[in-house]
């Protein structure tokens, strides 16, 4: 937000002949906030898929290594030796069973930002799905569909996840996780069939639908090739702000005990083991916190700038 | 208007059946129920608690059953809790999970659209910067960090402050209220900005300065009128949701709230606890939406039902 002055004067020098997303892009980057959003998101991104290789080669330590030496299996402070002086080994020390932390945030980050992408697509095509129906079609349909949703918006999140869960339960640790990204998905498209609505009932009434109508075009090609590619800018914004609302809604679910089951974790499962020792090891909440803490602030600034970006009139000021 | 209101409140009924026979459905198409736990009941004993709880019945039979008590507000007895009517657990429950909603929301409402109000007087000043800034950490700051790090702070290290549990009207509640209201906080500073950044522009405010209004009638008897729409719109399902129980928060401060009640209810498969809480969080955002609905009119004097 630093930067709304030097982008609004960017506003006001319209250049012949650059599309709608060179023009968003370029605007993206003067937002200094959204860029150092990317960076970061990038830089964790990078920590989670490359990082525990590197740890397992320089320290050997994986996200479920328990050390064979019992005087090791204590929870040690970040940067500190089993004899308590300074060292790289553990840059977020260790948990009770003497894991290291780093490479379990790590593996937790992995969790967490595929939940976040993955269950952000599910809810997209649903919600693209539902919403270009209901709104190209009109009607009775789009009566009924929108009275369905208006429904679902009241029935507890919580309670289809957890059913969703127990009814397809698989009992291998990465079934659960399928299962919960499609969960995930599944109770968060509502907003986006919405917003796709609305998009759809107003494009729909131009001339170009009108003409690719009038030569013959059946209804899901015109929804498919017409309507959804210009109703998408709003719709990657609110795709790119579904992605830290996804993961915060699994993350409180893994904290509940019902997301991610062990050995694998993610930030929620790790924060709710950190929180059992609070008072003694803090550092074992506040580690993998603080780092949902910075990527969920990063991903939301970048979503705010790409708003601010693909759409200048939604632009505040 | 009235009629309005009279028809709002007549679809309510219906729209509560929908969800509780939605809930129902759920509940019984998953595999497994109450009974298929980690102890297994001799089979004998099973059969005398089914017929006991009408559970041998026809399908038909118990779904009938179901609707009868919800339209009669009473949810029979807990399978989890035998002897414990959901009525009494619901009436033990929501007095906490209540008082904790409300301050909280009041809490955000205060902070919230002061801070956004003086963000939006003051665009692109270090005022706006930073409590942008701030809402931004507020939503991006999980329950589950925030309210640890608020304990450990004041009641681990500093001790000012009760760390945990339920004590009434008290020091207890302070950080409970602290951090479940920071994301709505958050929420309402961001909306009450955008809200009142597009307001100060129109033509009503210009007219209100013109006729020599102090700056601080034209904002508070004319701006933020128009400008807190969105917050009010907001509001609507952020207060049900807050006093049907959060249990994140209610889990970390050993609150006995709803949430909490909510969550183990669904796991140990107790239909008539779960149906009970589900109606009475529909009932709440039914009704929320309706005062939004109607409050919209009063904040927005060209809205007429």
């Amino acid at each position: 937000m630093a930067a709304r002055s030097t982008s609004a004067a960017s506003a006001d020098v319209p250049v012949a002949g650059t599309s709608l997303w060179k023009d968003a892009f370029r605007r993206l980057r003067r937002n200094r906030l959204a860029v150092f959003g990317f960076v970061v998101v990038c830089i964790i991104v990078l920590a989670s898929a490359v990082g525990p290789f590197i740890i397992e080669h320089t320290t050997g330590f994986t996200y479920d290594y328990i050390p064979t030496d019992p005087a090791l299996v204590t929870s040690l402070p970040p940067f500190t030796a089993p004899d308590g002086s300074f060292s790289w080994v553990h840059p977020m020390g260790t948990d009770d069973a003497g894991r290291d932390i780093l490479a379990r945030v790590l593996l937790g980050g992995r969790i967490s930002l595929m939940v976040g992408v993955i269950s952000t697509l599910v809810s997209l095509v649903i919600g693209l799905a539902v919403g270009a129906t209901a709104g190209y079609v009109g009607g009775k349909v789009d009566e009924a569909i929108m009275r369905a949703v208006d429904v679902l918006y009241s029935i507890p999140y919580m309670m289809v996840v957890i059913v969703l869960l127990a009814f397809f339960g698989g009992r291998s640790p990465i079934g659960q996780l399928v299962l919960l990204f499609v969960a995930l998905g599944a109770v968060s498209w509502l907003t986006m069939a919405r917003i796709v609505r609305g998009q759809v009932m107003s494009l729909k009434a131009q001339e170009f639908v009108l003409a690719a109508r009038a030569t013959g075009v059946p209804a899901s090609k015109i929804i498919l090739r017409h309507l959804v590619p210009n109703a998408l800018g709003p719709v990657v914004v609110y795709a790119t702000l579904t992605i830290p609302s996804v993961m915060l809604l699994e993350s409180f679910l893994s904290f509940l005990g019902l997301g991610v089951q062990a050995p694998l974790a993610s930030w929620g499962s790790l924060a709710a083991d950190g929180i059992q020792n609070l008072a003694v090891f803090p550092w074992q909440l506040i580690c993998p916190g603080l780092t949902m803490a910075v990527t969920l602030f990063s991903l939301n600034f970048l979503g705010d700038g790409l708003r601010d970006a693909l759409d200048p009139q939604m632009r505040k000021g | 208007m009235g009629r309005f209101i009279l028809r709002r409140l007549i679809v309510i009924g219906p729209m509560l059946l929908v969800v509780v026979s939605l809930t129902w459905g759920l509940i019984r198409l998953a595999p497994g129920n109450f009974y298929s736990g980690e102890k297994k009941l001799p089979a004998a004993i099973e059969k005398n608690i089914r017929e006991k709880y009408g559970l041998d019945k026809p399908w038909y039979v118990q779904y009938g059953r179901m609707l009868a008590n919800t339209v009669r507000g009473d949810f029979g007895e807990s399978l989890k809790y035998p002897g414990t009517s959901v009525n009494s657990i619901l009436a033990a429950t929501l007095p906490v999970s209540a008082t904790l909603g409300v301050l909280a929301y009041l809490l955000a409402l205060v902070v919230g659209v002061t801070a956004g109000t003086i963000a939006a007087l003051r665009q692109n000043s270090t005022a706006d910067y930073a409590s942008m800034a701030a809402a931004m950490l507020g939503i991006s700051m999980p329950n589950f960090v925030l309210g640890p790090t608020l304990v450990l702070l004041f009641a681990l290290t500093w001790y000012w402050l009760p760390p945990a549990r339920w004590e009434g009207f008290s020091t207890h509640l302070i950080l409970p209220v602290l951090t479940l209201s920071a994301v709505y906080m958050a929420y309402i500073a961001r909306l009450t900005r955008s809200g009142m950044l597009e307001v100060l522009r129109s033509n009503y405010i210009r007219t209100a300065r013109a006729k020599g209004l102090s700056e601080r009638e034209v904002v508070v008897r004319h701006a933020l009128r128009g400008g807190l729409l969105p917050v009010v719109s907001f509001s609507g399902p952020a207060l049900a949701f807050l006093i049907s129980g959060t249990v994140v928060v209610e889990r970390i401060f050993a609150l006995p709230g709803l949430g909490n009640y909510f969550i183990n209810a669904n796991l140990n498969r107790d239909e008539p606890l779960i149906i009970g809480i589900v109606a009475f969080m529909s009932i709440a955002v039914l009704v929320f939406n309706l005062i939004v609905d109607v409050a919209y009119a009063f904040f927005d004097p060209r809205i007429r039902y």
